[in-house]
């Protein structure tokens, strides 16, 4: 399930534009990879990322892994829901499992991000 | 086989189930089938079953069995009644574990080492090299080996065999059952996990078979399969060591929370010198289990801290999925090693607070 409006990075977090800011996630490819989460290490609100550098972690159970940045820019808000109930990541990742949204300084980075429809050749049709 | 890894007996079934395989102890094991939350909690509240097929098993048979037995282990096996067992250490002269096991006696002169999958071989060459008057086989090529555990296991064991499976007392074990219409297994009232169950020996060529029937004995019951995953968080909660994380070849049971396994008035046996002395002047170090007091996760490898400076390394950690808390385990100075003293584990830079707690995290009702 890779709506077509996102944008996809190779490690596996989505980017969808909102009014000139990009919402950020991870993907139901990741999410189904990680499968419990148990916990986020957020940015602050106003921190500064960038392209394809992490920004937090994330951890299941069994596993820590970072999150990748798919876009530079200013931390504008961060999903605070996650901090009492990451599991959402899991069961919605597109939607309440959103993790933070960000000011973009440049935009035109989304466009070296992958389609939907690259995206799933390279999950090869997993979790669809 | 295309990766070089030995493969159980259902290994096909776990494939067919869409279970993660992952490489343990140069075996391709599950480490998850539906996912490691929702298996654990199923083991706590119904049942789970696990293949433990990699694991050893070692038999010693002779009029020197006991003998050789009360020689490898530091627990007392001298007072077992045929079909009666115990859990123990091995050491090394140095007190160091060469390996954590189970010991039935299952025949008058002869005994069952059921041992670690990493370890297996190093503790065949161990075992036979400090055997007299008795005969050591490696076995484990021929045994399958199952876990059915949780507050249901009595029940669903009891729908595919006829031997008194819920009479059995704890760490005691049945010989010679048949189950699910296999003849020659054995069954034993132990496990990992902290809940009750058994562990269920069954020949390698007819364990598939005893698990088609368990799955499907269980399946109004709640059972699960479980993977490696809910293994290990279900034994962290319950303080159960890990071998190679939280005790090795240089830990002696004394410093890991086992010394209620070393028996050193029962005579003599390998690493007692060692033992004896630390038990009469006590251990620089021990073994202690931490809750986190803010929200991070501890993991093996991670530094712990404390009075502002280096105090051990973290042996085991995780979210515990029963508890719902960050758990730990490792070893810190004899000073720090009291409930309720302040811990810090360094996590990617930064050092986040932890209470040192009385183990088990889990104790069932």
């Amino acid at each position: 399930m890779y709506p077509d409006d996102l944008r996809y990075s190779s490690e596996h977090e989505w980017a969808r534009r909102e009014d000139g800011r990009v919402r950020v996630g991870i993907t139901q490819f990741a999410a189904e990879k990680m499968s419990d989460v148990v916990f986020i290490e957020l940015p602050q609100v106003g921190a500064k990322i960038s392209f394809m550098q992490p920004f937090g972690v994330i951890e299941s159970v069994k596993a820590v892994s970072d999150l990748f940045a798919p876009v530079s820019g200013t931390v504008v808000e961060v999903n605070t829901v996650l901090a009492s109930t990451p599991e959402v990541v899991n069961s919605d990742p597109y939607g309440q499992g959103w993790i933070i949204l960000v000011d973009p300084a440049d935009p035109a980075e989304l466009q070296q991000l992958m389609t939907a429809e690259q995206y799933r050749k390279v999950v090869g049709g997993a979790g669809a | 086989m295309g990766n070089g890894l030995k493969r159980t007996p259902l290994h096909g079934r776990h494939a067919a189930l869409g279970a993660r395989l992952v490489e343990f102890g140069g075996w391709e094991m599950p480490v998850q089938y539906a996912g490691i939350v929702e298996e654990h909690r199923a083991v706590r509240t119904a049942a789970g079953l696990f293949d433990v097929s990699h694991m050893g098993e070692v038999e010693v048979e002779g009029p020197g069995a006991l003998a050789s037995v009360q020689r490898l282990i530091t627990n007392d096996a001298g007072r077992l009644a045929v079909g009666g067992g115990l859990y123990s250490p091995m050491c090394l002269p140095s007190g160091g574990i060469v390996d954590d096991l189970t010991v039935f006696r299952t025949g008058e002169r002869r005994y069952l080492f059921v041992v670690n999958a990493s370890t297996a071989d190093k503790d065949f060459a161990w075992i036979a090299g400090h055997t007299v008057d008795a005969q050591v086989r490696n076995i484990s090529a021929g045994w399958g080996l199952l876990a059915l555990q949780g507050p249901r296991a009595v029940a669903i064991l009891a729908r595919v065999t006829r031997a008194d499976a819920a009479a059995l007392p704890s760490f005691h074990i049945i010989t010679q059952a048949e189950v699910a219409g296999v003849a020659g297994c054995f069954l034993s009232r132990t496990g990992y996990t902290g809940e009750d169950g058994f562990e269920i020996g069954c020949p390698w060529d007819q364990t598939p078979r005893v698990w088609d029937a368990l799955l499907e004995a269980g399946r109004s019951e709640g059972l699960t399969p479980a993977g490696l995953g809910a293994r290990d968080t279900l034994r962290l909660e319950a303080a159960y060591m890990l071998y190679g994380n939280d005790i090795d070849e240089t830990t002696t049971p004394l410093e890991a929370p086992l010394g209620w396994t070393v028996k050193l008035e029962k005579g003599e046996f390998i690493g007692r010198d060692v033992l004896v002395r630390q038990k009469a002047e006590g251990t620089a170090r021990r073994l202690v289990g931490f809750e986190m007091t803010e929200r991070a996760i501890p993991r093996h490898g991670y530094a712990l801290r404390a009075d502002g400076g280096p105090a051990g390394t973290v042996t085991s950690g995780t979210f515990g999925p029963w508890v719902e808390k960050s758990i730990g385990m490792g070893y810190v100075a004899r000073a720090h090693a009291k409930p309720g003293v302040r811990l810090g584990v360094e996590i990617r830079g930064k050092t986040a607070g932890a209470v040192v707690v009385k183990l088990p995290f889990y104790k069932r009702s």
